[in-house]
């Protein structure tokens, strides 16, 4: 298993970069990130790109800084660097949660945030993360950058809103407001794997414990990264018991066109997402320090 | 595809302490760069897709799989693999001396990558729960031992470890 031959192209900065997407752009070329999902499928040859554009060297998009109220990821920032960071923690808490399910220790010192959205698996967390956090991606190109939100971000499985001569650079997340609960809950055949189906939620109650914004996110279940959004709409002005996150789920599982796989049949998936739901909202309650 | 001649280039990095070079292909996997080209036939190669964890090395201290990594890359990096691990007179590390005791090992085919990975947990957490420990080598597959004796080994290593330190 050896991946076909390939021209090997390793700017130094993000315009550089940008310059020889443009000048590539009427062949196959591709961006390498952290190469964890890439590499297999080139050393598969299900990939054979004619140039590769490694990113390791640009050191503008890596590192974790908060701006106003964003907190900005760059997008070579590495997985087990933003597991680890104090600042994600602390504004994005869902990111970090979900990050416990987030493939193998070695896989997340190499992987990057930005490489793992472009390549927009449907079985990955971090798309639904990125959903229910209301994330904006930063894209660069040699016209300039434009901002587009997780809700539009993600085409299909292995597509995204990214076009050949652009580039990912930075992901803007808002920071958490005060309060907001959130909650991750996975099943996976192993720790690590890709879920069978995974639900990110994040809930704001009012003082009397009513829901006042409820986001659920799904992953692994269907061809992209979901939203349930009639869900999300039924629970606003309820009290986050059983009996209301049963509902929630029932709602959800109804809209969605379960994946069916020889190991996974399409209606284990359905059960099994409706129980993850009512869990994780569930979750949303307990107390939180 | 063609039959081009590939271009090539040249790199140097520092591998278990010396200072090495080659001229490789970009596509040349840096497993195969280490196996092939210097000759150090430790580093297991398995899956070739990243699942099995066989090829572990450290790439500036930090575990990598090094059939997901291109030789060009490593340019200018220091790579440890299992071949650094043994003491100057040849004999086993404290921590292989450990597999060996615990029976962490059958065939041997997986023992390099998880050596790798356990260096690198007991650098950073020699007291890493068996709980921790579990969690730190699943990546590593072993058809062999059921891994209970895996954990043993570095579970005893980083005991060892954290009562140096206290003694120093």
């Amino acid at each position: 298993m050896k991946p076909a031959p390939f021209s090997f192209h390793r700017p130094s900065s993000i315009s550089q970069c940008l310059e020889l997407l443009q000048a590539l752009a009427d062949g196959d070329a591709k961006v390498l990130a952290g190469g964890q999902s890439l590499i297999p499928m080139m050393n598969f040859r299900m990939a054979q790109p004619e140039a590769l554009i490694d990113l390791s060297g640009i050191a503008d998009l890596e590192g974790i800084r908060l701006q106003d109220d964003n907190l900005i990821i760059g997008a070579m920032s590495r997985h087990n660097a933003i597991k680890a960071d104090e600042l994600v923690a602390i504004h994005a808490p869902l990111i970090s949660l979900a990050y416990d399910h987030v493939a193998h220790f070695t896989i997340r010192n190499r992987g990057t945030l930005g490489g793992n959205l472009c390549h927009s698996d449907p079985a990955s967390e971090m798309p639904a993360v990125m959903r229910v956090l209301g994330a904006q991606m930063e894209i660069a190109s040699a016209d300039g950058r434009r901002l587009v939100s997780a809700d539009q971000f993600f085409f299909g499985p292995f597509a995204t809103a990214v076009e050949p001569e652009e580039l990912l650079v930075a992901i803007r997340i808002p920071v958490s407001p005060r309060g907001r609960r959130y909650s991750f809950h996975e099943v996976s055949l192993r720790k690590g794997d890709f879920a069978m189906s995974a639900i990110a939620a994040a809930v704001d109650l009012d003082v009397e414990g009513r829901v006042m914004r409820a986001r659920i996110g799904l992953c692994g279940v269907s061809d992209i990264a979901l939203r349930a959004e009639n869900a999300e709409e039924g629970l606003v002005g309820e009290y986050l018991n059983l009996a209301a996150a049963t509902a929630a789920a029932d709602a959800a599982v109804t809209s969605i066109e379960f994946n069916d796989t020889a190991a996974i049949s399409a209606s284990y998936r359905r059960d099994l997402t409706r129980a993850l739901i009512i869990r994780a909202l569930l979750g949303c309650t307990e107390e939180r320090l | 595809m063609t039959n081009e001649k590939q271009e090539t280039t040249a790199i140097t990095l520092t591998v278990n302490g010396e200072t090495m070079s080659g001229v490789v292909e970009p596509r040349m996997l840096l497993s195969d760069f280490i196996r092939q080209d210097l000759q150090l036939t430790g580093t297991h190669v398995g899956c070739e897709h990243g699942v099995c964890g066989a090829c572990t090395i450290l790439i500036d201290g930090v575990s990598v799989r090094s059939c997901l990594t291109f030789a060009v890359q490593a340019e200018g990096c220091r790579i440890e693999t299992v071949e650094g691990l043994l003491e100057r007179d040849g004999k086993l590390s404290p921590l292989q001396q450990a597999f060996s005791d615990h029976h962490a090992l059958q065939c041997g085919f997986c023992t390099p990558g998880l050596l790798m990975t356990a260096t690198e947990l007991l650098r950073t957490r020699p007291g890493a729960s068996r709980d921790d420990i579990r969690d730190a080598i699943s990546g590593n597959l072993c058809r062999c031992t059921g891994y209970q004796t895996i954990i043993d080994a570095i579970s005893d290593m980083g005991t060892r470890l954290l009562a140096e330190e206290k003694s120093a």
